[in-house]
């Protein structure tokens, strides 16, 4: 394989990274919160696309929006039931009650499906395009165009609405966009919902390019989508893009040049570099600290 | 009675300090002569040892995340550089020192030592990030130890160590042992720690902390903890004081794992993965930040809850979560939170009428 193979390889393993990285941006920006339980939203996600593709053979466009709004409900259940009545808490308290939402997510998961591999159909029909000595499959296409897509939509969902307005207003100060009579906890519900559904097409997107499904298929990219997130500068929706995007070229890299062992390491080594020297992200805006 | 009153005349912080010492050595007795009686089952005396060294583990992150008020989110990178360098330790002396304790000591100084000097090392870049990102940067240094120590190999032949990385080419002679094997880790470790090491090490870890935090380190990093700008500009060299807490919490971590380690048969690195981290973290949140009595008491509870909730097989880790959910929800709720207060505020009220034992 050649450079430029790894690198849109990389790129679509990025694509699903930083579609998973805008919901962990657009929650933190909005809630504060390090929600550790979006990883596991994406395994649900899968699954359902999982059982309605696969075992009941409904047309894939349909069974991702069936994937979609299963989880978009769930995102805002989990976001009423256990994160709405700590808002007030202090920030460890909600931290760890994510990450019991996260193991309440995995164990159910492991009761109804069970820890067998599930093995995931592509959506995408799995051919290749020959590009002149560049193969490059269908799926890795679609994933970046996916991506691509979701990036305009979001933005100017964000940039051009009132509902986008008022997220950014929440995200900014929350006693102010109250008093300004943004209905806080609706616009709070609606970033849940959003991400959610954007972690429900991330998991679709990843199990069709790596189609081993269990109960813990999310943790890990989670994390690392979440360590994206930071790289790109968190609460920052470009900084998400662009840190989904580079995580996995360079996962990619490394694991073609380097060692596949260390490839993890390698990652977190250089949102390590990346972080020393711009300690708020590519992207990030550097809070002022007042005195 | 003059020991009473000389009780009485203790701050509410040392009075908490000999409970805590109490509670701990009454817990020793009690649970060293139900073995010693034989009442108790197999699988309980086998949970001993693993609790002391989630305790340890329990009382280093309160530490940092409690008394320093930093969250880490890679504390299982320490207890996994003390765990293999204590246990290779003990392993490699297991020939010239025949005496069990003497070698658990040796390989438990071990592991803390190593794990402090790494601790030490990520520190210096860590802590002068804050925040979430210094959290998020924990957690890249333990998923890098984590990786790295899956990848060493080292062997002992004729007295000599032999170290490879990411290839088991130890070139060593017929008669050399092999003694950590990339990712398969140590295998056949003759099991020596024991439920009195970890009480032990329980001891001197309390001992340490109580020390350091009623010190000038500790009263500096808490203030810096408080108002890092307030600190600083009473000219409280925060850096220093953050990597001597840091460093001892990491050395604390390292002995713990290095008592967790000799005390399987078998030991890989990605047992020490986020997910033990955020294990530890549980404990210390819900023992309350900074409360050691606490830490101690949500690990051993915790440790032995999905033992207890065996009974529920399938169901036990969904009872688990359940359980942690609800703990966080009802205690954070403001109505209990409140009545809590008033209830406190009475007390106060009823201490101050009765002009007896003040607190400071």
């Amino acid at each position: 394989m050649s450079f430029l193979n790894y690198l849109v390889s990389g790129l679509s393993l990025g694509s699903v990274y930083a579609i998973i990285a805008l919901g962990y941006t657009m929650v933190y920006g909005i809630a504060k919160m390090l929600n550790f339980a979006h990883g596991d939203v994406i395994m649900v996600g899968a699954y359902v696309c999982f059982f309605a593709f696969t075992r009941y053979g409904l047309n894939p466009f349909i069974s991702v929006i069936l994937a979609m709004l299963v989880c978009t409900c769930l995102g805002i259940v989990i976001e009423k039931l256990a994160y709405k009545p700590l808002r007030a808490a202090p920030s460890l308290a909600v931290l760890i009650t994510a990450i019991g939402v996260s193991y309440l997510l995995q164990n159910l998961a492991l009761l109804f499906w069970s820890s067998n591999p599930k093995v995931f159909n592509s959506i995408i029909p799995n051919k290749s395009l020959d590009l002149g000595g560049l193969t490059v499959s269908y799926i890795t296409l679609f994933t970046i165009a996916v991506c691509i897509v979701i990036m305009i939509v979001l933005t100017t969902f964000i940039n051009k609405t009132k509902l986008g307005k008022a997220m950014r207003a929440v995200s900014e100060d929350k006693g102010a966009a109250q008093l300004m009579g943004i209905d806080v906890n609706t616009t709070i519900s609606v970033t849940f919902a959003i991400g959610s559904g954007l972690a429900a097409i991330a998991g679709v997107l990843l199990c069709s390019a790596y189609p081993n499904l269990t109960p813990t298929t999310g943790s890990m990219p989670g994390i690392k989508a979440f360590t994206a997130a930071v790289f790109g500068g968190i609460g920052s929706i470009p900084g998400a893009f662009l840190g989904g995007l580079m995580l996995g070229v360079i996962e990619n890299l490394a694991k073609a040049y380097i060692s596949t062992q260390i490839s993890d390491a390698i990652v977190f080594g250089v949102l390590i570099i990346v972080l020393l020297v711009k300690p708020a992200g590519l992207l990030g805006k550097r809070a002022q600290e007042k005195v | 009675m003059r020991a009473m009153n000389k009780l009485k005349g203790l701050n509410r912080t040392a009075r908490k300090n000999y409970l805590t010492y109490a509670l701990v050595i009454a817990a020793y007795i009690i649970l060293e002569a139900m073995m010693r009686g034989g009442g108790m089952k197999a699988a309980t005396k086998g949970m001993l040892v693993p609790i002391c060294a989630y305790i340890v583990m329990a009382l280093s992150l309160n530490l940092t995340v409690g008394v320093m008020g930093e969250l880490s989110l890679g504390h299982a990178g320490f207890m996994s550089v003390g765990a293999f360098c204590g246990t290779a330790a003990t392993m490699c002396l297991r020939d010239s020192m025949p005496s069990a304790g003497l070698r658990l000591f040796i390989g438990i100084v071990i592991g803390a030592v190593a794990a402090a000097i790494i601790g030490f090392l990520i520190g210096i870049p860590v802590l002068r990030l804050r925040g979430d990102y210094l959290a998020i940067v924990t957690l890249a240094f333990g998923e890098i130890i984590k990786s790295l120590v899956g990848n060493v190999y080292m062997g002992i032949d004729q007295g000599h160590l032999k170290f490879s990385m990411f290839t088991n080419e130890l070139n060593m002679s017929p008669e050399g042992k092999i003694i950590i094997e990339g990712a398969m880790g140590i295998r056949s470790i003759p099991k020596i720690a024991t439920f009195t090491a970890g009480f032990i090490l329980i001891m001197i870890s309390l001992v340490v902390i109580f020390h350091m935090v009623g010190s000038r380190t500790g009263r500096a990093i808490m203030a810096i903890r408080d108002n890092y700008i307030a600190a600083e500009s009473i000219g409280i060299p925060a850096f220093k004081y953050k990597i001597t807490a840091f460093t001892i919490s990491a050395a604390m971590a390292g002995a713990a794992g290095a008592l967790f380690g000799n005390n399987y048969s078998s030991l890989i690195a990605s047992k020490f993965n986020i997910d033990t981290s955020i294990l530890v973290l549980v404990f210390v949140v819900l023992g309350g930040q900074g409360n050691m009595l606490g830490s101690i008491i949500a690990a051993a509870a915790l440790t032995i809850l999905p033992e207890a909730l065996r009974g529920f097989a399938d169901y036990r880790m969904l009872m688990y979560a359940v359980i942690l959910i609800a703990v966080m929800l009802i205690s954070n709720n403001a109505k209990i939170k409140d009545i809590l207060k008033n209830i406190a505020e009475k007390r106060t009220a009823k201490q101050l009428a009765k002009g007896g034992a003040s607190d400071e």
